[in-house]
């Protein structure tokens, strides 16, 4: 990469010192850099061509987010076609109100009550992976822990103060957290935070970390139902143009013969 | 390709007595003799062209299914990425267009810069350019607003209160623009109206005027040298430059390679990379706007964070405001600071040289200043770089000057 900033500022520019060449040619690397968003975040990986984990975070979604947030830009209909289920499947085992097959993921609380009851209207999850990303979905689902100077008696690790309540908590369990101070450089003291589950949940912490990956799996897909589409695509276009390009360099240098 | 300064016949022919048909095809594409010289750089005045005309095409069908309405401007474009037909791609184009036309337009600008396309006789086309890059900068800045998501409502609303910095009719000002006491439905109204109707149609016009003013003095070329000033004569015409070429076939099938890489690195950011790590499509923008509630971290898009980062290393309000305005017009001025004898960087010193880097690195380093928090010591760092800005261009009356130049050639270099 820098050879060839290197290389195209000596065209452009002729001869100019070494050391400036370099320094230019550094300069590209800022521009990547990217700000990370604060606390660490446990990384998912997303698989959307996995059918079987998307179904799983369907059915969760349906069962455990979709009473109090809506996805109401989502469709049944899209889901089930995307995911390989029948319009039957989906509307005996995942649709829980009077909805049709062709309608999106709406809910019946009204949202002047649902503020009232939890502070903030719960948002509507069909756009959440893409502002709050995989990553913090997972981390954020994962990070519930008693707090009984909140209202609902969890707070969370990445949510400060959230107004949710751990709705998974029957699976996870609850999760209490300690706080381990390391003496540092300077004087310094370096605080963090561990959570330990208490061992209630029905699932072991590895099931509901899949399940939980499964969810965001979801949510992922629901925040752009396209991409898998659009990523397979954009393969066949990047071939088509590979070959207009070899035409293309052909065609120029035919003309470009007789220039000298 | 047979439509030369013959009388043409035909369907040609019927129209060509009728309009200036084969007139206009020679003077700008066949009989419009262009350096032969051109390099890497020069690719980017075509392409600014046709993102230009990506822009309209995919901003027609997004007006089809948009509705400029705060009650329903972020469902519309959710319904277009949803459930219109191909809505996805249209949008993607157009988001992805948008942030390209601006890498494109300062590739352009850049070669300008480097081979001194703006010294006489092409000062016009210079300021024509420039008032090109004011007008599409109000029109991404207007368009940001219409997904109305928060980024879109903050980032027009720190925006426009900046007119409120201005002494006695600011606030009035800023009223004015808004239509209402803040970002509100008749906001969105009107940036709608502007940014589909009022401003592509003075850059259309605009568009036109650069290439007239372009075609009437003829194009610059890495070496500097004025083709026009040389010997004439080449294989297609006895008064033509020496040195130049037919635009059309030579430079249109040149220009073509050009478009289909431009259209690989499009297509690889549409298709693989669409919000490319939140530069061309911000995270928070997929949050429906929300009057209450402030971002923590209100950054305006990549292209504008250079002039937002002189805004804030000024500590007065409404200096700042003069500061990143002064920021702009002093690229209107260019033509008229430049005094060198030479117009090519490669004929220029190395004071010009390093000048030109420093201004590079300066503006990099201001575009990402303006897009991290203003810490103490980022502040720090805008200052020193916006002086630097400005030095670049107030000190090029003296540096320009004494610097020593090479002698300039008549003809351009075998090559």
């Amino acid at each position: 990469m820098n050879m060839i900033i290197q290389k195209l500022l000596q065209k452009s520019f002729g001869a100019l010192p070494k050391a400036l060449l370099v320094s230019a040619s550094l300069l590209t690397m800022p521009l990547t850099a990217q700000a990370s968003g604060g606390a660490d975040l446990d990384h998912v990986e997303i698989d959307l061509s996995d059918t079987e984990s998307l179904k799983n975070g369907a059915k969760v979604f349906m069962d455990y987010c979709l009473s109090c947030h809506s996805a109401k830009y989502m469709r049944f209909k899209r889901m089930a076609d995307d995911l390989g289920m029948t319009d039957e499947e989906v509307l005996e085992n995942l649709v829980y109100s009077d909805a049709k097959i062709h309608d999106t993921m709406e809910i019946a609380m009204p949202e002047a009550d649902a503020a009232l009851w939890f502070g903030a209207a719960p948002p509507d999850l069909s756009v959440v992976s893409r502002s709050r990303g995989a990553d913090w979905l997972y981390t954020y689902l994962r990070s519930f822990y008693v707090d009984k100077s909140r209202p609902m008696g969890v707070n969370n690790l990445v949510f400060k103060d959230v107004g949710m309540p751990h709705v998974l908590w029957k699976l996870q369990g609850m999760q209490h957290i300690e706080e381990s101070k390391t003496n540092m450089a300077y004087g310094k003291e370096k605080i963090e935070h561990k959570l330990v589950a208490d061992g209630t949940g029905s699932m072991s912490t590895e099931e509901y970390d899949k399940t939980v990956s499964d969810l965001v799996n979801f949510l992922v897909y629901v925040g752009e139902p396209i991409r898998s589409y659009r990523e397979s695509l954009g393969l066949y276009v990047l071939g088509f143009l590979l070959i207009l390009l070899v035409l293309t360099i052909k065609l120029k240098k035919e003309y470009w013969k007789d220039v000298h | 390709m047979g439509l030369r300064n013959t009388e043409a016949t035909g369907v040609v022919g019927w129209f060509d007595q009728r309009f200036p048909l084969l007139k206009v095809w020679n003077e700008h594409l066949a009989q419009y003799y262009a350096p032969k010289n051109f390099n890497f750089w020069y690719f980017f005045g075509s392409l600014a062209m046709m993102v230009l005309v990506i822009q309209i095409l995919t901003g027609i069908f997004l007006t089809m299914n948009y509705k400029p309405d705060a009650e329903l401007a972020f469902a519309s474009v959710e319904y277009i990425m949803r459930d219109v037909e191909w809505g996805w791609l249209i949008r993607y184009m157009h988001s992805t267009g948008a942030s390209l036309f601006f890498v494109v337009i300062y590739m352009h600008m850049f070669r300008g810069l480097m081979y001194g396309s703006y010294r006489k006789p092409r000062e016009l086309i210079w300021v024509f350019g420039m008032v090109l890059y004011l007008a599409l900068m109000a029109e991404a800045f207007m368009g940001y607003l219409l997904p109305w998501g928060q980024m879109s409502y903050w980032g027009a609303q720190v925006i426009i209160s900046l007119f409120g910095a201005i002494p006695v009719v600011g606030e009035d000002l800023s009223l004015w623009i808004r239509g209402d006491f803040v970002i509100a439905d008749a906001t969105l109204n009107r940036f709608f109206a502007f940014h589909v109707i009022a401003v592509p149609l003075i850059l259309v016009i605009l568009v036109f005027l650069h290439i007239v003013a372009l075609h009437a003095v003829g194009s610059n070329n890495p070496e500097g040298i004025e083709i026009k000033d040389g010997p004439k004569g080449n294989r297609w015409s006895d008064t033509a430059p020496a040195d130049g070429i037919p635009f059309h076939p030579y430079y249109s099938v040149k220009d073509i390679v050009g478009v289909v890489v431009f259209l690989m690195i499009f297509s690889a950011i549409m298709f693989f990379a669409p919000e490319m790590g939140g530069w061309f499509l911000e995270k928070d923008n997929f949050i429906p706007a929300d009057p209450l509630k402030t971002p923590e971290h209100i950054v305006p898009l990549w292209y504008f964070t250079a002039f937002y980062a002189i805004l804030r290393a000024v500590p007065d309000k409404f200096m700042g405001v003069m500061a990143m305005f002064g920021a702009i017009i002093m690229l209107f001025l260019l033509p008229w600071l430049d005094r060198s004898p030479v117009k090519s960087i490669r004929y220029k010193g190395i004071i010009s040289k390093m000048a030109l880097a420093i201004f590079v690195v300066t503006f990099v380093a201001l575009s990402w200043l303006g897009t991290q928090p203003a810490t103490p010591t980022a502040t720090m760092f805008a200052r020193i770089f916006s002086v630097l800005y400005f030095a670049f261009f107030l000190l090029m009356p003296f540096y320009s000057k004494m610097d020593r130049t090479k002698p300039v050639p008549d003809r351009l270099p075998e090559h």
